[in-house]
């Protein structure tokens, strides 16, 4: 037999790609949502214009990510999908939810624009959680003792935290004013946050994880790790001192926060795919054990190879489109 | 008690049922917004932009919420479908790959730019962005027709150990349902977002709007609806001849047809009887269905009695069909009244302008129809001969599953009610204030009026021009 690993390395690299970024994208776009103040809609006039030109395509990414899992990786697909049942259908209504808060308040009277924010806020937060949630569930093998519950609630709560953190990073690229420093001052304490959920997850994951306390502490292996809590603490601090001074002389350096975050998001998402490759579902399925049949793969890795490059082509071009700060958003 | 697998299909059927409503709207309306810019560039004419801006709106709202809808059905299939994913996951995996792929990002991407990006690039640009939308509503609707007629009529594959490889992907894609299928849905959606444009426009014309905008747009969906209607009945003629000739038990059980016979009749109306297997108070036009059928009127028809315990449900796919049927020729009756007066008499009758108002959503009610004919009718198998739906089910307990599926209901149904009022409202604001660009106040000569000269609507005419 022809020898495929490479195909299922590659879909499980993609797959990982696209769930990275789906997090950075729609992380921001899900962490402003969050933030919306109850008192002000002028603020939230702005945040939502900020993110208007965008959030569909980001939420593609995780269409795309569970459509590799689901085409390349069918059986850790089911397996997911079935064990997540309750926290995924959360998921999913509080994403119908914001999608259609955006467009429905737009359009529609003073009083119901209210309830509608209400909705998009409450729609973000759900979802956030139920993503840190799973992903808590996930990573500890779907376990239902206390422990564990325990562990996804804290995933929960650090994963909202991130995604909050990186909005409010988002924001005080995009916007300026009195909502850039609001911004800036959301995203210290976020960033704090954010910075004792990650740590408290990477200090209990290899205590109730014997095989991810293994791979960390072999040396002399983990001394090539050593770099992932080094940068990571780094990354932390310095965005702290930058926000701490928000917002600087003709806004020199508005971007470097949000650039902080996405490294921050990188480097904590290049600890966890260490922790677990080459499983696809932690402890019971590896990439090669879940994937299907080959010619599909090869099938759809043609697809993939002539269109991917072409889809971050676009999307660097809309991103060019709506450069600089968000400008007031006017339908048409 | 109802068990996993009846809730987990009636769960199926609502999301797919709710989710397919607005993609029915938008693959043609995005169309509809080409046309409109396009003629803007030809003619110079604002009206263009603004019968533009007041859809393109309608349009965003419905695009968010089958955006939304649609993301449910990717995890759909691993949640309460895992034996679809184990039998066939090897051919449906790819088809949604590249649907991902090939559509979603490209009209996901381009989305943005049409909807927020007119100030800050060319309005050339602009219109190519709005294409680029369209091109990419209209390849989603390819896959995943593509994949669903796989599932109805299944080529290009072998079976190992009961699950199914690819061989032909050539065979697989371009399965003998497909083309009828495609040119089926897309003409529906034609049609829906057609009745959906006539029918709110004329709402605004019956709420005293005298603005050039809505009786431009309702003249434009009155034309495509009349070229649409016979079309229909033309594509749908040829995908029944497929049917008949791939699925005989599903066009037994839309004409009621229990024991194989020749010259069958038409029955206008029945109430099939599945336990004495026969029909009560039939209504039957001698020998016609064997004449649309095979085009003979002693053509042989198979009955249900041939395909025992193998056939579907009869009563939902007769009266689905009829019900399809009969709004088909409601479209057809009115889209030509309508091209009628206007060649007459340059103008819509109050009367006309109100059975479009009623006809709004007729388009979603014969979809309906139409997809409940089709997809019960593949029943018992979720791929036809290779897969009982019965047997693809999930394991999670029946409480998992009504609670998700009340959730989804009562989402549904608020938003369903938001969606529509949104619309009205939209309209019935659009009839106060006429919303003109600095820019296009500028640009605009005085050869175009910004209101229709009241011979043009000398029977609508009732308020005066608001601005």
């Amino acid at each position: 037999m022809m020898d495929t690993t490479w195909l299922h390395v590659f879909f499980g690299g993609l797959m990982a790609l696209a769930i990275l970024i789906y997090a950075i994208l729609d992380g921001y776009d899900l962490g402003v949502g969050i933030l919306m103040p109850r008192g002000n809609i002028q603020q939230r006039d702005q945040m939502i214009a900020s993110i208007g030109p965008f959030w569909d395509a980001n939420e593609t990414w995780l269409v795309l990510a569970v459509g590799i899992l689901l085409i390349a990786f069918p059986d850790a697909y089911n397996l997911v999908l079935k064990e997540l049942y309750l926290p995924a259908t959360i998921l999913l209504i509080g994403l119908i939810m914001r999608g259609v808060a955006f467009d429905f308040r737009a359009k529609v009277s003073l009083d119901n624009k209210n309830t509608w924010d209400n909705i998009f806020k409450i729609g973000s937060l759900v979802s956030a959680l139920a993503q840190g949630y799973m992903l808590g569930q996930y990573v500890i093998g779907f376990d239902s003792s206390w422990t564990s519950q325990g562990f996804s609630v804290l995933s929960a709560i650090c994963v909202a935290a991130a995604y909050s953190y990186i909005g409010a990073a988002w924001l005080v690229m995009k916007t300026e004013g009195e909502l850039q420093k609001q911004a800036a001052s959301w995203a210290r304490r976020c960033g704090w946050v954010t910075f004792l959920g990650v740590a408290s997850v990477s200090i209990v994951n290899p205590i109730i994880n014997p095989s991810v306390f293994q791979k960390w502490f072999d040396f002399p292996t983990a001394l090539l790790l050593f770099h992932i809590p080094l940068i990571s603490i780094a990354l932390f601090v310095t965005n702290d001192q930058i926000l701490k001074r928000i917002p600087l002389e003709k806004d020199f350096g508005c971007w470097i926060p949000f650039l902080g975050v996405v490294g921050i998001f990188f480097i904590c998402f290049q600890g966890l795919a260490y922790s677990f490759y080459p499983y696809v579902v932690p402890g019971k399925l590896t990439m090669m054990e879940a994937a299907s049949a080959t010619e599909s793969l090869e099938f759809i890795f043609i697809g993939t190879a002539i269109v991917v490059p072409i889809i971050l082509c676009y999307t660097a071009l809309s991103y060019r489109v709506f450069w600089g700060k968000a400008t007031e958003l006017k339908y048409y | 008690m109802i068990d996993t697998l009846m809730l987990s299909r009636i769960q199926f059927a609502a999301n797919i049922s709710f989710h397919i409503l607005f993609p029915m709207i938008t693959i043609a309306m995005c169309w509809f917004l080409v046309y409109f810019k396009i003629r803007l560039h030809t003619s110079g004419d604002p009206v263009w932009m603004r019968a533009y801006r007041f859809w393109v709106k309608v349009f965003a709202l419905t695009f968010a919420i089958g955006v939304v809808s649609g993301i449910t059905m990717s995890f759909q299939f691993g949640t309460n479908w895992p034996g679809y994913m184990e039998t066939v996951g090897n051919i449906a995996g790819p088809l949604l790959g590249y649907e991902v792929l090939t559509a979603f990002f490209l009209e996901a991407t381009f989305l943005g730019i049409m909807l927020f990006g007119m100030d800050r690039i060319s309005p050339r640009l602009h219109t190519f962005a709005t294409m680029i939308v369209a091109l990419g509503t209209t390849t989603s609707a390819f896959w995943i027709l593509a994949l669903n007629s796989w599932m109805q009529t299944p080529s290009g594959f072998e079976m190992r150990d009961g699950v199914a490889f690819p061989v032909d992907w050539m065979e697989i894609i371009f399965n003998p349902s497909l083309p009828y299928r495609f040119a089926h849905t897309l003409i529906a959606s034609g049609l829906t977002a057609s009745f959906l444009i006539c029918g709110l426009s004329a709402y605004r014309i019956l709420k005293g709007d005298s603005k050039r905008a809505p009786l431009l747009t309702l003249k434009t969906a009155i034309c495509v609806a009349a070229i649409l209607t016979p079309l229909q009945v033309f594509v749908g003629d040829l995908h029944g001849l497929n049917t008949l000739e791939h699925q005989p038990q599903k066009i037994a059980a839309m004409e009621g047809v229990w024991e194989t016979q020749k010259g069958a009749p038409l029955l206008l109306f029945a109430l099939p009887d599945e336990k004495t297997r026969s029909n009560h108070f039939e209504i039957p036009v001698p020998k016609l269905a064997s004449l649309i059928l095979t085009h003979d009127s002693e053509g042989e028809i198979k009955g249900l009695n041939e395909f025992k315990n193998e056939h579907p449900p009869v009563a939902p796919l007769f009266f689905g069909f009829r019900i399809m049927v009969g709004i088909g020729m409601l479209m057809l009756l009115l889209s030509w009244t309508g091209v009628w007066q206007l060649i007459r008499r340059k103008s819509v009758n109050t009367l006309t302008l109100k059975a479009f108002l009623v006809m709004t959503f007729s388009g979603w009610i014969a979809t309906l129809a139409g997809w409940y004919v089709t997809e019960i009718g593949r029943q018992p198998y979720l791929v036809s001969g290779i897969l009982r739906t019965s047997d693809a089910v999930t394991t999670v307990p029946a409480s998992s599953v009504t609670i998700s599926l009340t959730l989804y209901l009562l989402v549904y149904t608020g938003l369903l009610i938001a969606y529509l009022h949104t619309l009205f409202l939209m309209a019935r604001r659009a009839v106060e204030i006429e919303e003109i660009s600095p820019q296009e106040q500028h640009n605009s000569t005085s050869n175009f009026p910004l209101h229709s000269s009241p011979m043009n609507l000398s029977p609508l005419l009732a308020k005066e021009p608001t601005s």
